[in-house]
């Protein structure tokens, strides 16, 4: 394991930059290989220096930092849960968000407020389940799967109520929304931020959450301070997945299945598994948008579709030649 | 000085008391076999006395120090906790299963070293485990997953290990062979306490004795003194015949 982890990390830091670029690349305004390389070194002409450092450039880090932040946090998810069909909406945070957002948008609020109205949203999600989980009795792990999927449940009955309530016109944007579109997305500079400062502190807790997949009693056993250590990863994926909301809507698919597919390649160990899966989520999700802008261009499409399009052969493909989710070989 | 002892303790689950003022002491050298039957709370006082779960009241002591309060990190450097069964969700192979058990003894930042590994593989001979390093732990069997355990355990290095049904599964050469490595382990400073269902097997390796009647009521000593036959059908609430084996006294069921 220790000797395949360098070689598996170099492997997806290419695959990101290569997707980077591609997307660098890729538009309706066809830029060269000698043009990009001409613009990163200052050299560009104006309008390709602007859309490529202007426009693609913090769209493809956004989408970068959107798919990171998804697949770390749906890898923690389902530790916590100790559930691997568990995805960062599990527990609700993307249904607050998304009430929040488009309760901005019906409003006609601007995007700055759409921002915080969906962190806002997120962020009472996540102390709603949190506090509410605790009931009488311990914390356990389906009392905190049920309470999550039930104010699940309450938020996308508030969400339809909201789309029944809005104008025609107001109804493509909030569609979109729910989709997950990167096309508004705000400044990713914060998102990347609390995306490394997850990451660190999830490959700290990598060997902990190691233990803790094999049950609450046998980490416990094993010195895991299992209460705290749950808490943690509890509110760190929450934020993690609030984070990666407000930036571009609930996109599904990348958490629940880019964690799988690391495990159908043998990679088990947390403190690979983690970095591993912000570098794949983030490429593949920087594939998937450059995909949605260019395939029916001029048109967008919401970057939630080109995820499971592109997610689900390559998942299959995985799971049938793979090592089955067990890792048993066949 | 005892290595863990337990002062009044009462530890009850649902309905059972499992014991009532529990004064009970494990020194080096001691091992221990908690007997009773079904349902009395063998498990539940073992899981209490690894400070998985909290008695209803009493103090249980390592190393003089209160057990609640340590961190948990160090109560799994003394107490090492084999349980009855286990799950999986996710999956993992032989050697990293293992590795586990040296989680109390890495810092939050290290990663396992070469001795680590060492350590791991000298259980996992011990256990005759040697030749799987890479299988996946699901495709063991059930005596294979047993010893696992049982590695895992010893990779912990704990002084005081506790042991829920560890023949479980076991064929009858692995049952010996397993318990005469647990023995050998508790020669060497340390102690074992056992949950065991076969007395027999319980006579030849223990030398400590804890009767659970299941009403809160025990007994301890050493055989001679609570392996009586009064006691023993009481406990067991069947008839039982003491014969004269090769190595003492054996108890048939009648």
């Amino acid at each position: 394991m220790r000797v395949r982890a360098p070689t598996l990390l170099a492997l997806l830091l290419l695959l990101t930059l290569i997707s980077l670029l591609i997307s660098l690349l890729s538009g309706s305004l066809s830029i060269s290989w000698q043009e990009l390389l001409l613009v990163l070194s200052g050299d560009g002409d104006a309008l390709t220096t602007q859309v490529v450092l202007d426009l693609r450039w913090p769209r493809a880090v956004a989408a970068f930092t959107t798919g990171a932040l998804l697949s770390l946090a749906g890898a923690l998810m389902q530790v916590l849960l100790r559930n691997p069909l568990a995805d960062p909406y599990v527990l609700g945070v993307s249904g607050g968000a998304a009430t929040g957002a488009l309760l901005a948008l019906l409003l006609g609020l601007g995007s700055l407020w759409l921002h915080s109205a969906a962190f806002g949203g997120a962020l009472l999600s996540m102390l709603l389940v949190f506090g509410l989980s605790h009931g009488s009795g311990s914390w356990t792990t389906s009392r905190l799967l049920l309470t999550g999927v039930v104010i699940a449940a309450g938020w996308g009955a508030v969400i339809g109520f909201l789309l029944a309530l809005s104008p025609d016109q107001g109804l493509r944007g909030m569609l979109f929304w729910l989709m997950g579109d990167l096309s508004y997305a705000a400044s990713p500079t914060t998102g990347f931020l609390v995306l490394i400062v997850g990451l660190l502190l999830t490959i700290a807790l990598g060997r902990s959450l190691n233990i803790l997949t094999r049950g609450e009693q046998t980490a416990a056993a094993l010195g895991v301070s299992v209460l705290p250590l749950r808490r943690i990863i509890y509110l760190l994926a929450s934020l993690l997945s609030a984070t990666a909301v407000t930036l571009a809507g609930s996109i599904g698919f990348v958490g629940l299945i880019v964690p799988h597919m690391l495990r159908l390649t043998g990679v088990r160990d947390h403190r690979l598994l983690l970095p591993a899966a912000a570098l794949l989520g983030g490429s593949l999700l920087i594939v998937a948008d450059t995909l949605a802008r260019t395939l029916l261009a001029p048109r967008q499409l919401p970057v939630g579709i080109l995820t499971a399009l592109v997610g689900v052969p390559l998942f299959l493909v995985l799971l049938h030649h793979g090592r089955g989710l067990h890792g048993e070989t066949r | 000085m005892p290595l863990l002892e337990t002062h009044r303790l009462h530890v009850e689950i649902g309905n059972t008391r499992v014991c009532d003022a529990l004064d009970f002491s494990v020194d080096a050298g001691d091992r221990w076999c908690i007997l009773g039957r079904n349902g009395t709370g063998k498990t539940t006082l073992l899981h209490t006395l690894a400070g998985l779960r909290s008695p209803a009241s009493g103090d249980i002591k390592l190393n003089r120090q209160s057990l609640q309060q340590l961190p948990r990190k160090s109560v799994a450097q003394h107490i090492g906790l084999l349980f009855q069964d286990h799950s999986d969700a996710f999956p993992a192979n032989v050697m990293e299963t293992v590795l586990g058990g040296r989680h109390p003894w890495i810092g939050p930042f290290e990663w396992e070293s070469e001795q680590d590994f060492a350590i791991a593989r000298a259980a996992l001979k011990a256990v005759d485990l040697d030749d799987m390093e890479q299988r996946i732990v699901t495709t063991l069997s059930g005596g294979e997953r047993r010893r696992l355990g049982i590695a895992c355990l010893l990779t912990q290095e704990p002084q005081v290990q506790l042991l829920d049904e560890p023949t479980n599964h076991l064929d009858i050469h692995h049952q010996i062979s397993m318990l005469e490595l647990l023995q050998q382990q508790a020669e060497e400073d340390k102690a074992l306490i056992l949950v065991m269902h076969d007395l027999n097997l319980a006579l030849r390796y223990c030398n400590r004795f804890l009767l659970l009647f299941g009403n809160g009521e025990t007994a301890q000593g050493t055989a001679s003194e609570v392996l009586t036959h009064r006691h023993l059908e009481r406990l067991y609430q069947h008839p039982l015949q003491a014969v004269q084996g090769p190595h003492g006294t054996v108890w048939l069921p009648q």
